[in-house]
């Protein structure tokens, strides 16, 4: 074990700095995408489906036409090619079977919430009044919307979410570890689980989620300059510039993309959306600026939602506990269309399912399917959290089958710190980690032992709120990804990420990274880096990021990859800047090369008190006037850093939670977790990062579901019934880390961005089943909303699904005072 | 069009508003006030939250002309003429009660509003005044520690939730 | 998020507004406080020519003891209500409701007699006025008329106020030294109830001489749970005491299905609800379990 690390003196890695950001952010001094008004520019409202699958006969736009300061009223058919395409970047298989997702369909809406049509107007409210006088005509087609049912259409002659593909299966991806040689037979264990051991059998639901980022999606497009300009709401400038100039046919040269301040994505905004490509369309073809700003109900509604599995899962074990084998069969719902990401978010959960035990043998299949809901996409985690969950509930599951305590059967099964690096059983090489010295913490913090106690104590008593305790040890794979596997796995990009460095004549530094901030504190944490590295002052160093004619080259931030992949380019960027200088700096200090050391910002000659700080050197550099012959008078940059392999951060997550078992209410009480996430830079952004994490994770076991209706329609469509928990809702959190640093940067770190999201969710459902296991339950479905648990207690069952109806609160009818 | 005429951080404005209008709206698009923004359309998330005659309001729940002759405050309008800081904007950075700041305007109006009214909230009191603005980055603790911070309980960050019992 | 176009008038007395609601009634919507109403506006599920706002007229504001009753003005904010002394004193069950009520932004804006009208069965104020048995005074051409609580509330955001009328006070009948306590049962903290309780009783010694019971979300209109109250009457205010008589509570309700819970849960939320409730009016710390 290795305590956390103190920042050395003067260091700026580890240090508490506060945020750089934040100066403008709590002035109101902003850049959202919305705040931007550009002369003579147009807004545009769109003209939504109300159902989830139709044919469109006809589009009367005429009235809309007419109506005060509208400019136009376009159709798909209006815009044609120019409209482009959204495009899938991870076709999982050769033969997966895509859609064409066009951003307004000519002929067939395939969920509801699609755009037909779009009103072009001087104003937001005139676009808005005029969007409700466009006449559609649909015919209704049977909708594909339980995924089960959509899952096995093609054999039961089912309904088909697009009945020209034939089947709603976009594509079934499978790993063997027989087949792929890095274990055994999962068959062969569960036989003989079956004839002399423990078979755990479940299925598990990982309900529909919205990631609901506070700032809804904005995006203005100006035509007017020689490269098109368009701002968006979005965590990927690079990537999305790449898709318009792919699918437009403008030259990616001509198109600049800029991310200003952005409020939020949790994946939700690693997106090529409709909206972004209407309104691209419509600018160049009205030659005017023109923004669309979407409402929190277009957002809920049309934004990628995430998770959405049913999980089909055999654990084979010996009747001690150790496990033997792990077989996973999931239905991913896709929606409508595959999006960019798609049907790679279950196939990343296929290298978790094992997380941080040893298994020897493991299989891994996950069915894709299409049906008539909005479409998914990565959600905070994506795949990884869905496959913690099944594993960690799996484990719990263990433990009460051969009565012992949760934590012990982990601790048998899981990989010992000295056995790093470690290949596991899905093929990836673990480079770091101890998980003992993580549970051992955690234990301690919780004060697990008194909290069992008590538990033992209250289930005697048969006292109406009864206690449980829930444990996650989580691992997952961030840093995404080495170009290498990403081309194995047939994803249609690499996994590189870029970074310059510019010393500026007055001594400042200028940083440029690919990586693209929208909450995260790159800003800061960034500085701190290149502070240390180069010697200069936290102060002094400003980094640009989120447009693609500053930073012209990144592959942008998710996956939990800005510090360990675009980090990494930046201090491979950083030594560049240093050994440029390096050769300045001998000729101004008239020494060899080989004789000069650098530390604290300068260049020493060994043996001498002969010093040159590097932001003269820069000085210097600019002025020219003596450089040694054939040096180029510049110390800029550039690092392009592909990693080599993923970094693997993990920790022991506990939550102590109450069930009111007469109402079903589950109340926390205590939450504690020790993660591992290598060394620090900024701990105060860590700690923000993991809070928040967590709160997403306990979100989704406790509150958050998109419910979807018999007619297709989406009934959580407001913040009124998709329930974000409030500060009332949540507790206070005791955090800690261990270290060991990972091997596969020169940071040492490891990513943070997803790891609270993936650990809690099990952490806290395990708590609850914990807390009424002895009333024989021995699992609630997500959402463990009150009545479920209330369900659970008194029918032995998970909880069944939730009512698909929302109350009315904001009536339009009656009710004359309001 | 109905003409209005208020005070916002300070400046006297008049203007001709369509009824429709909601504050927010006219806060923004007519105003420039861009700091204060929207997050919702129920007023459940509070990102708009401004001061109207000195209490905290959802400025989307408020008509434009239904301000007239009223005095608001913005997040814009809480900084001292010299820059200087209010304490609840210096708590909310000193703490990291933001990440991606976009509820930071609201919470931080909210804040201000709740610690007029109790200037030493419990931690449970704070929960509860906040429960009209929603925040997605922060899981709220580092808001919690924020508004301890600016009541001038908040010396004691580790200050932990053990045994709060919030219901779930 | 844009409201449809509507006419705005701001009367500054009732005879005014009264005269506005004649001219535009059908077309019109009243905006008192505007908590529920500008949502529903903003999100178009109703688009009416003119929005007459009774936000300028002071008449309509403030607490006033009338006796053996307190009048509350339709306009007077949540807020204001909450932090009444008055009403602490003598409507207790109100003070309690209110603290529950939305959140602090909403209850700066949001009035009490805006709230009732509105008529929402999973509103905050419907329960604990029925529980008090208050009455509405509506105002119309022809006069003015005073409704029961039993008969103001006619369904889903339905009331006795007819289209020429407003409501102007709410009166509160005084319920001096009575206990109470709201019990709202939720998800998370800024949804609507999925049910509440509001109770209040009157103790003599430990015995509960007489109980009040309110139901939020247990219909298409906040109710009276009568049987429950009449079981309750000369009841030891002790868990067992009232447990059987708090079961009653759901007799004759028809509560809504929905996301967050069906019908059959939620008759067994409100007699849950309804022995915290009447424990906690009681004095007694029965609102959850020992920890």
């Amino acid at each position: 074990m290795t305590a956390v690390q103190e920042p050395a003196a003067g260091a700026e890695i580890g240090r508490d700095r506060r945020r750089k950001e934040d100066q403008r952010l709590i002035t109101g001094r902003t850049r959202w995408t919305d705040n931007l008004t550009l002369p003579g520019m147009l807004h545009l409202a769109m003209v939504r489906s109300p159902f989830p699958h139709a044919r469109i006969t006809n589009i009367d736009t005429a009235a809309a036409k007419a109506s005060p300061n509208v400019v136009a009223v376009l159709t798909g058919a209006d815009l044609g090619e120019a409209q482009g395409a959204c495009i899938n970047a991870w076709p999982v298989v050769t033969d997966q079977v895509t859609p064409t997702h066009l951003p307004m369909p000519t002929d067939r809406v395939a969920f509801a919430g699609e755009t037909v049509a779009v009103v072009v107007a001087r104003s937001a409210a005139a676009a808005r009044d005029a969007s409700e006088l466009v006449e559609v005509d649909y015919e209704e087609l049977p909708a594909a919307l339980d995924l089960k049912e959509a899952a096995a259409a093609h054999e039961s002659g089912g309904t088909l979410a697009h009945p020209d593909l034939g089947t709603n299966v976009s594509a079934v991806w499978r790993f063997d570890s027989a087949e792929a040689g890095t274990g055994g037979d999962v068959e062969e264990a569960i036989a003989q689980a079956r004839a002399n051991g423990i078979l755990i059998e479940r299925e598990y639901r990982q309900q529909r989620l919205i990631p609901a980022f506070m700032e809804p999606r904005s995006v203005v497009v100006d035509p007017t300059g020689e490269q098109i300009t368009m701002w968006s709401a979005t965590q990927v400038p690079h990537i999305l510039r790449f898709a318009l100039a792919a699918t437009t046919g403008v030259p990616e040269s001509k198109i600049r993309v800029i991310a200003p301040d952005v409020g939020g994505g949790f994946g939700g905004k690693l997106q090529q959306t409709p909206e972004e490509m209407i309104t691209f369309a419509v600018a160049r073809r009205l030659g005017k600026p023109v923004k669309f700003t979407e409402t929190r109900s277009e957002s809920l509604l049309t934004g990628h939602h995430g998770r959405d599995q049913w999980q089909r899962l055999t654990l084979a074990a010996t009747k001690d506990g150790t496990v033997t084998g792990l077989k996973v069969d999931l239905l991913a719902d896709l929606g409508a269309y595959v999006a960019i990401v798609g049907g790679g978010v279950p196939v990343l959960g296929a290298f978790m399912f094992n997380a941080i035990y040893k298994f020897p043998a493991y299989q891994f299949q996950t069915t894709n399917v299409l049906t008539n809901k909005t479409w998914t996409d990565a959600y905070r985690g994506a795949g990884r959290p869905e496959a913690t969950y099944g594993i960690e509930r799996l484990m719990d599951e263990l433990a009460a089958e051969v009565g012992v305590d949760p934590l012990e059967i982990r601790e048998k099964n899981w990989i010992k710190h000295e056995e790093f690096p470690f290949t596991t059983v899905a093929g990836l090489e673990y480079d770091s980690g101890n998980y003992e010295a993580a549970t051992a913490r955690a234990k301690e913090m919780l004060g697990y032992d008194e909290l069992r106690a008590e538990q033992a104590e209250r289930r005697a008593r048969g006292d109406r709120v009864q206690l449980g305790i829930g444990v996650s040890t989580f691992t997952e794979m961030c840093g995404l990804a080495p170009s290498r596997v990403l081309g194995s796995l047939n994803y249609g990009a690499g996994g590189w990420e870029h970074a310059e460095v510019r010393m500026l004549a007055t001594g400042k530094v200028e940083v440029v990274t690919g990586a693209s901030a929208h909450g995260q504190g790159h800003e800061t944490a960034f500085s701190q880096i290149v502070a240390d590295r180069l010697g200069v002052a936290f102060e002094d160093v400003e980094v640009l990021h989120g447009d693609t004619q500053i930073s012209h080259k990144g592959l942008d931030t998710y996956g939990s990859r800005s510090l360990v992949v675009g980090g990494e380019a930046l201090v491979r960027a950083v030594d560049k800047v240093i050994e440029k200088a390096r050769v300045v700096a001998a000729h101004l200090l008239e020494a060899s090369a080989d004789d000069l050391e650098f530390g604290d910002g300068a260049f020493t000659v060994r043996g001498t008190d002969a010093s040159l700080p590097i932001t003269e050197i820069a000085t210097a550099v600019f002025a020219a006037h003596n450089l040694p012959d054939g040096v180029e008078p510049s110390l800029d940059s550039e690092a392009t850093y592909d990693p080599v392999n993923f970094n693997f951060p993990h920790g022991t997550h506990l939550c102590a939670a109450e069930v009111d078992t007469e109402t079903g209410q589950v109340a926390l009480r205590k939450y504690v977790c020790c993660d591992d996430i290598g060394v620090v830079i900024n701990p105060l952004i860590v700690a923000g990062q993991v809070h928040g994490g967590l709160v997403q994770g306990i979100a989704q076991a406790l509150w958050e579901e998109a419910v979807y209706d018999d007619f297709g329609t989406l009934v959580s469509g407001s913040f009124t019934d998709y329930l974000l928990p409030t500060a009332a809702d949540t507790i206070s959190f005791e955090i800690d880390h261990t270290t060991t640093p990972s091997t596969t940067n020169s940071l040492g770190a490891k990513g943070v961005g997803e790891a609270g999201t993936i650990a809690s969710t099990p952490a806290v459902v395990n708590a609850v089943v914990d807390a009424v296991r002895h009333l024989g339950v021995n699992d609630v479905q997500m959402p463990c909303t009150p009545e479920r648990v209330w369900r659970a207690i008194n029918s032995r069952s998970s909880g069944g699904s939730t009512t698909e109806a929302a109350a009315p609160h904001f009536d339009s009818a009656e009710g004359e005072a309001l | 069009m109905t003409r209005i005429s208020l005070t916002v951080d300070g400046q006297q404005v008049t203007d001709d508003v369509e009824p429709r209008t909601l504050l927010v709206q006219y806060l923004r698009e007519q105003l420039g006030k861009t700091g204060t923004v929207i997050g919702c359309d129920t007023s459940n998330c509070g990102a708009c939250t401004v001061h109207l005659d000195g209490t905290s309001v959802k400025s989307c729940n408020v008509l434009a002309v239904q301000a007239d002759g009223s005095e608001v405050t913005t997040v814009e309008g809480l900084a001292g003429e010299d820059g200087t800081l209010h304490p609840v904007q210096e708590a909310f950075r000193e703490c990291h009660g933001l990440q991606c700041g976009f509820c930071t305007p609201g919470m931080i109006m909210q804040t201000v509003d709740l610690l007029a009214e109790n200037p030493d909230p419990s931690e449970e009191a704070i929960r509860l005044g906040l429960e009209g603005n929603l925040c997605r980055c922060t899981g709220y603790h580092n808001i919690v520690r924020a508004v301890q911070h600016a009541a001038g309980a908040g010396s004691d960050t580790e200050r932990s939730g053990q045994d709060t019992g919030v219901t779930a | 998020m844009i409201p449809a176009s509507f006419e705005y008038v701001a009367p500054t007395s009732v005879a005014d507004a009264l005269a506005a609601l004649a001219e535009h009634g059908d077309d019109a919507k009243i905006l008192a406080g505007g908590q529920s109403l500008l949502p529903v506006l903003r999100m178009r599920l109703n688009a009416p020519e003119w929005v007459i706002d009774l936000g300028r007229i002071d008449g309509l504001r403030g607490i006033r003891d009338a006796g053996d009753h307190l009048a509350i003005g339709a306009m007077t904010t949540h807020h204001d209500v909450g932090r009444d002394p008055l009403v602490h004193e003598h409507a207790l069950l109100i003070s309690k409701a209110i603290t529950h009520l939305a959140d602090a932004q909403v209850r700066h804006r949001g009035t009490f007699g805006g709230a009732l009208a509105h008529a929402d069965p999973a509103g905050d104020l419907g329960a604990p006025a029925c529980a008090l048995q208050a009455s509405f005074v509506l105002q119309g051409p022809g006069g003015t008329r005073t409704v029961p609580a039993a008969e103001f509330f006619v369904d889903l955001f339905e009331t006795a106020i007819s289209d020429d009328e407003i409501l102007t006070e709410i009166q509160v009948p005084k319920h001096d030294g009575w206990g109470a306590s709201y019990e709202k049962f939720v998800r998370v903290a800024h949804q609507w109830p999925i049910v509440a309780v509001a109770a209040t009783v009157r103790m003599e010694g430990d015995t509960i001489a007489e109980a009040r019971v309110g139901l939020t979300n247990m219909g298409s209109t906040p109710v009276r749970a009568e049987e429950a109250e009449e079981a309750l009457a000369g009841c030891p205010a002790t868990e067992e005491g009232v447990a059987e008589a708090a079961a009653l509570a759901a007799e004759g309700t028809d509560p809504p299905s929905d996301l967050n819970g069906d019908a059959d849960y939620r008759r067994h939320l409100a007699g849950v609800l309804t022995r915290r409730a009447v424990l906690a009016a009681a004095g007694r710390n029965g609102t959850t379990a020992p920890v």
